[in-house]
């Protein structure tokens, strides 16, 4: 008994996690998409999927407002994201896909389209890489169809590159961006 | 003696550098005297408070940033209204640093310098008109219809805007080009502030008499103002001399009574009207604390018998009268002589106009100068209450003018009508007496888009069946 008491002590100070000062920049990326992606998939499952799909209440539209409908699920993400980015926070995240409706989506940058292919695997894909003179840590995480409202939404769209999407389907990629110093 | 005379050149010197520097010192802190600093004629927007520069330089003067802050104090709440098409975020999110090397548009001074009139273009812009292709270069691969057109078309032809395209995004062409949009109702929807008022419980809205009025001894009103009064709104909703004579001095003080009470006496029940009447052409003056407005100070063509006039709620509502009619024509026409206001009352648009207030149209069916100019809105309250009122800011639907489609011509007309009509500038002027001779051709591009999406889908099902 004497013994496992060192032992277990041991065992609490090697499984305790870094102390949040000290997380390096992937572990603040995967902190950060951890949130989004659980944020995501709540509005996309809770929300558009249940009340446009299954329930039949009230459509999802990209013009929600002249149409009265619920916003999409990636324009929920881009104006989260743009509130983020008004507030003057230091990282900055959006939704890319190599198979965008909206074409600004695309990637833009080499790290980007080189990200967005890597995480077809279903695997998170990090690097740097300086845009506009400064340095910053990118990390791409696969956003994958987690309901039947993303595949037939993007199957359908006239300004949709891409129309055989499956359920489980890597659709695009979480891109979040924090400056090195 | 030489020797002194040398001193006294130096002590001449001296003497007017001193002399220099405190006038400028002056100058600079003194409303009205600041001519001395302005570097150029500023814009059309701005001119009317030029003269007080901290208005836009912040205080003290604080640089780009304190200039930033100021646009936004007066445009922030529209860029959000209009569901801005280039948002700063977009500009700040480091994969577009590419796109802000082309054009920074963080800052509104980018494209709308002030003082700069000799190169200034419609709507302050202040660039070369290709701005847009510094970005947009290779639209006619994504898109093969713009193949070919000029580098100047896409903003002044009437299809597209570089804040606003409420009325031009693509979806909203090709639902109008179907003709299954809502169908014109022809009348403009009703105000209903005394319903609110009463809904909210801030009044009672019983009607009171010329015998209950309750600052006949203080006010000592002619009988033509008991008479006038009588028959307005106010009289009827309850609103008695005491509601805008009676005011506040603030710090505990006993209400005291005035004769003459200015607009912020009418913005305790009248708020967003004022406010907007406040941020545009007719009240930017006073909300800066100038004076107020005066045709004369106007660049447009106006009366010369109304140079001298002062703009308030009351010089276009009247005093005791608030007569809304007057306020949506009359008042317009007693100082504003453009061709635009000349050629009004020869308009169809005028024409239903009169016949309305001679009782022959419908109740909403006239277009006034107000209708277009003033027009009535959908407004949220701060207590998320929604209620109709006037949008007093006669500059908030006006440039580009298809900022006015959606708010204004849907009402009645079609949506190609209504962008034809507006990027028509000479039918403009004669105020919209005949038929539009240009065409803008967006709504039938939209609807090509709309065919290659539905045959890309359907080439897509078949070969989803084949599979």
């Amino acid at each position: 008994m004497r013994k496992l008491i060192p032992l277990a002590a041991l065992g609490c100070v090697l499984g305790q996690p870094a102390l949040a000062a000290e997380w390096t920049h992937k572990e603040i990326a995967d902190a950060l998409h951890s949130i989004m992606e659980a944020d995501r998939t709540v509005y996309t499952k809770l929300i558009v999927n249940r009340l446009q799909n299954q329930e039949k209440v009230i459509k999802a539209s990209e013009h929600w407002k002249d149409d009265k409908a619920l916003v999409l699920p990636a324009q929920m993400f881009r104006y989260g994201s743009e509130a983020v980015a008004e507030k003057g926070a230091k990282f900055s995240y959006s939704l890319l896909s190599l198979w965008p409706v909206n074409k600004q989506n695309n990637a833009k940058t080499p790290v980007e389209k080189e990200g967005l292919e890597a995480v077809l695997k279903g695997d998170p894909y990090y690097k740097t890489e300086t845009l506009g003179g400064k340095k910053y840590f990118t990390a791409i995480y696969p956003d994958k169809a987690v309901a039947k409202a993303c595949i037939t939404c993007h199957n359908d769209h006239k300004d949709s590159p891409r129309k055989d999407f499956k359920m489980g389907d890597v659709m695009g990629g979480v891109v979040v961006r924090l400056p090195i110093q | 003696m030489k020797r002194f005379a040398a001193y006294r050149i130096w002590a001449l010197w001296l003497a007017a550098s001193v002399l220099l520097a405190a006038w400028f010192a002056w100058a600079v802190q003194t409303p009205g005297e600041q001519s001395v600093f302005m570097p150029g004629q500023t814009t059309h927007a701005h001119h009317q408070i030029e003269m007080k520069c901290v208005t836009c330089h912040g205080e003290p003067f604080k640089g780009a940033e304190g200039i930033q802050q100021a646009c936004l104090s007066c445009h922030a709440a529209e860029l959000k209204a209009m569901d801005d098409s280039h948002p700063v975020s977009k500009f700040t999110d480091p994969r577009n640093a590419g796109t802000l090397a082309k054009l920074d548009a963080r800052q509104c001074v980018t494209c709308h310098t002030e003082h700069k009139r000799e190169i200034t273009h419609p709507v302050g812009v202040t660039l070369p008109d290709d701005f847009c292709i510094r970005c947009h270069a290779g639209v006619e691969k994504e898109r093969p219809s713009h193949k070919g057109m000029a580098f100047t078309s896409c903003a002044t032809s009437g299809c597209h805007n570089f804040h606003d395209n409420r009325a031009l995004y693509e979806d909203f062409l090709i639902r109008h080009g179907h003709g299954d949009a809502a169908k014109p109702a022809g009348v403009v929807r009703e105000r209903g502030l005394k319903e609110f008022m009463v809904y909210m419980d801030y009044l009672d809205g019983e009607p009171v008499t010329a015998a209950e009025m309750d600052g006949r001894v203080e006010l000592q009103p002619t009988p033509a103002v008991v008479k006038n009064w009588e028959h307005t709104a106010h009289a009827k909703a309850g609103v008695n001399c005491s509601a805008c004579h009676q005011v506040n001095p603030g710090k505990g003080g006993e209400p005291v009574w005035v004769k003459r009470p200015d607009h912020q006496v009418c913005a305790a029940c009248h708020k967003p009207e004022v406010d907007g009447f406040l941020s545009g052409l007719h009240g930017m003056r006073l909300k800066q604390g100038l004076s107020p407005m005066q045709p004369g100070l106007a660049e447009l063509p106006m009366k010369p018998d109304a140079a001298h006039k002062s703009l308030s709620c009351t010089s276009c509502h009247g005093a005791h009268t608030f007569d809304t009619r007057r306020a949506a024509v009359e008042a317009c026409l007693s100082c504003h002589d453009d061709g635009h206001a000349r050629a009004y009352k020869a308009s169809p648009h005028f024409a239903l106009w009169h016949e309305e207030v001679q009782g022959r149209g419908p109740k909403g069916s006239g277009v006034s100068c107000a209708t277009c100019h003033m027009p009535r809105i959908e407004y949220l309250t701060p207590e998320d209450e929604t209620r109709t009122l006037v949008q007093h800011n006669q500059n908030d639907n006006l440039r580009p003018n298809e900022k006015m489609i959606r708010s204004v011509c849907l009402s009645c007309h079609t949506l190609q009508f209504s962008l034809d009509a507006l990027a028509d500038g000479a039918l403009v002027t004669r105020n919209f007496m005949g038929l539009p001779k240009h065409h803008v051709d967006s709504i039938r591009m939209a609807l090509e888009a709309e065919k290659r999406g539905q045959a890309r889908n359907a080439a897509s099902g078949t070969a989803g069946d084949e599979e």
